[in-house]
């Protein structure tokens, strides 16, 4: 069992509301159950609330949501602690979540959390000094094929290795957003040196080998 | 081997249009309406007939579990479809595939599996993690509503049909339905106690059924081709084809269609390559996801990839996340970290749960250096016996199993490490 850890009430903001924009966002997932039913809405708008914020929800957001869907209180904060993609402390602009679930763990996660380490100066709960990048472990995120991975921010990064990995980070570091998937150019979860199946169907690019870039 | 022309996941890979032009090209909402207009219980007699079993990891026949929906719907007590796409066992991404690659493959069977319940609406919980496949399922529930095959008269079938994605929020207990559905609602992810089954109060109270993606997914392709080749293919009872997820130690880790009660050794060298280093170094597969216990080389030899067969060889099919650990692997470490997972997946709600979980992987972790007496591998054992079967929800029992499997298959290295650690420690002392 897991609660996730909350910034002080000294160092909590002290304002927040929805912009427009993220409003009408909010009202279109309402609009999604019946009515009397708003308090389904409640994850999706707080992770739009979390969105809107940087990446973490202070409690000024939660009772704001609280309100925005006439829910109690206690009942936002009993959600936002227990699900684990809520954030109630500030995060670095670069949120990765290292897989370390078994599936990985074979594969090579440790050398993934130590690239992380040398070379974005980050490691699980402590930030790089920049506030750049944060870095917490997580458990299985489904993608157990193309392991080891991480999620930055909303996008998975697959098939990595320690100096994958590195250059992950480079990049990042130079303003630049690597293309989400496979890092090796496999194409979805098909083997690597190329499919068994369906070999009449596959398009040219895929007998002649992996494609550069992105799997997606 | 499963041939091409019997596969139903034919964009698996991702190499075609995942999009509505696409998949109507690769068969995908082929004259639906005559699916439809073929009547609730000929739907769900097929299915039976088919003897398709829920992909989502418990394998309970899927016909059935229709058919404990109401017959007739009140209007006051509407009826839900809810699609499982909170994909998170361990050694699972399958469902992924289905959902980036393949959503109208998705969102053709929850209008045909929707109306067999005589649901009106329907909703897909996918994780949270899964933004990108999630934004997939929107443009494709999108693309439906345009072409007017979901909404007011569905695909012209006269059946209105709703159909809306609704993220979670990172929680493997969600996966379990009574969670999903407490989730669904807004609150925390605690499993509720059964009975009332979902069919008869599940979402807002309302019947609700709560079916696997893949599940949901293969079910227009079963009608189109009729339930005597879903049947014909595997073995009886243990029908139809399913997706693999071949992940750890293997020359080439994939996802593959296959028809159930493949042998796991012609699953491994056909499609991932073999065991990495040779079959000879195989230590242990985990054939189902981790709930499943692993089980040793010798099994694997010549162990079927299916329902029955792996409950016979005191393992599981589950979602049929296949974890390969080669000799390299400290497989005592590999259910630690198990143990851990469960741990941090733990709802909180029951005590043997919550407690136990925690104690497990205490033990194990001591277990891991051979900081332990031989005496406490049947204590251990018999703290798993203490969770299994003491929990509202099967989460307990997930996290006993693959303990129990670890005592159970390889005794000797955990006590071979406890050995190795006194004996290093006599030395010190000595010393």
């Amino acid at each position: 069992m897991t609660v996730n850890p909350v910034l002080p009430d000294s160092e909590q903001p002290t304002e927040f509301r929805f912009t427009p924009e993220y409003e009408a966002r909010a009202r279109a997932i309402i609009a999604k159950y019946p009515p009397g039913r708003e308090q389904s809405a409640l994850i999706p708008v707080l992770d739009l609330a979390q969105r809107q914020h940087e990446n973490w929800l202070p409690r000024v957001a939660m009772d704001y949501v609280a309100d925005f869907l006439d829910v109690p209180r206690i009942r936002v904060y009993e959600v936002a602690s227990f699900y684990t993609m809520f954030n109630l402390a500030p995060v670095g602009r670069h949120f990765v979540q290292v897989c370390t679930t078994t599936p990985c763990w074979l594969c090579g996660s440790d050398e993934v959390l130590r690239a992380l380490k040398d070379k974005a100066g980050a490691t699980v709960g402590h930030p790089s000094d920049d506030g750049a990048f944060s870095v917490v472990e997580v458990e299985c995120l489904g993608a157990c094929v193309n392991a080891p991975m991480v999620q930055i921010n909303d996008d998975y990064y697959e098939d990595l290795d320690y100096d994958r990995m590195c250059a992950l980070i480079d990049a990042l570091k130079r303003g630049e957003k690597p293309p989400a998937g496979s890092v090796i150019g496999r194409h979805g979860s098909q083997a690597q040196k190329g499919p068994t199946t369906m070999l009449d169907q596959a398009p040219d690019w895929v007998r002649s080998g992996p494609p550069s870039g992105s799997s997606r | 081997m499963l041939r091409d022309e019997d596969r139903i996941f034919t964009n698996l890979y991702g190499w075609h249009d995942w999009r509505l032009a696409g998949a109507r090209q690769r068969g995908v909402w082929d004259n639906t309406k005559a699916l439809i207009a073929r009547g609730r219980d000929a739907i769900i007699d097929e299915i039976k007939e088919s003897g398709l079993r829920g992909r989502g990891g418990a394998g309970f026949p899927t016909g059935l579990k229709w058919s404990f929906m109401p017959r007739t719907p009140k209007p006051e007590r509407p009826h839900y479809l809810v699609i499982n796409a909170d994909e998170s066992e361990p050694g699972t991404c399958k469902d992924r595939d289905i959902l980036r690659f393949d959503p109208h493959r998705l969102i053709e069977g929850a209008l045909v599996s929707g109306f067999a319940m005589a649901a009106n609406a329907c909703y897909i919980y996918i994780r949270g993690e899964f933004y990108n496949e999630a934004s997939n399922i929107q443009v494709a529930i999108d693309e439906a509503y345009e072409a007017g095959l979901v909404g007011k008269n569905a695909a012209g079938t006269g059946w209105d049909f709703d159909i809306y994605l609704h993220r979670g929020a990172g929680a493997y207990i969600c996966g379990e339905e009574t969670a999903l559905l407490e989730s669904l609602e807004g609150k925390k992810g605690m499993p509720r106690n059964k009975p009332p089954f979902p069919a008869g109060a599940g979402l807002w109270g309302m019947p609700t059924t709560v079916n696997n993606v893949e599940t949901i997914a293969c079910v227009p392709e079963i009608l189109r081709r009729g339930a005597s080749w879903f049947d014909g293919i595997g073995r009886p009872k243990n029908t139809g084809t399913k997706i693999f997820c071949i992940s750890g130690h293997v020359n080439q880790p994939c996802n593959v269609e296959e028809e159930l009660g493949i042998p796991l050794r012609e699953l491994l060298d056909k499609h991932a390559g073999g065991v990495r280093g040779g079959w000879d170094n195989l230590l242990a597969v985990v054939p189902g996801g981790s709930s499943t216990p692993a089980i040793p080389r010798s099994i694997c030899e010549d162990v079927l990839m299916d329902f029955d067969a792996l409950r016979s060889a005191k393992s599981a099919l589950g979602t049929a996340g296949v974890i390969v650990m080669d000799k390299s692997t400290d497989i005592i470490y590999a259910v630690t970290r198990f143990a851990k997972f469960y741990m941090h997946e733990s709802c909180g709600q029951c005590t043997p749960c919550r407690e136990g979980s925690g104690w497990l992987y205490r033990v194990l972790k001591r277990m891991v250096k051979g900081k332990a007496n031989v005496e406490e591998i049947d204590l251990l054992l018999e703290v798993t016996k203490q969770i299994e079967g003491h929990t509202i929800c099967a989460l307990g029992d997930a996290a006993a199993w693959p303990v129990q499997g670890l005592i159970q298959f390889f005794r000797p290295e955990m006590e071979a490490r406890i050995k190795a650690y006194r004996d290093q420690a006599h030395r010190m002392a000595a010393e």
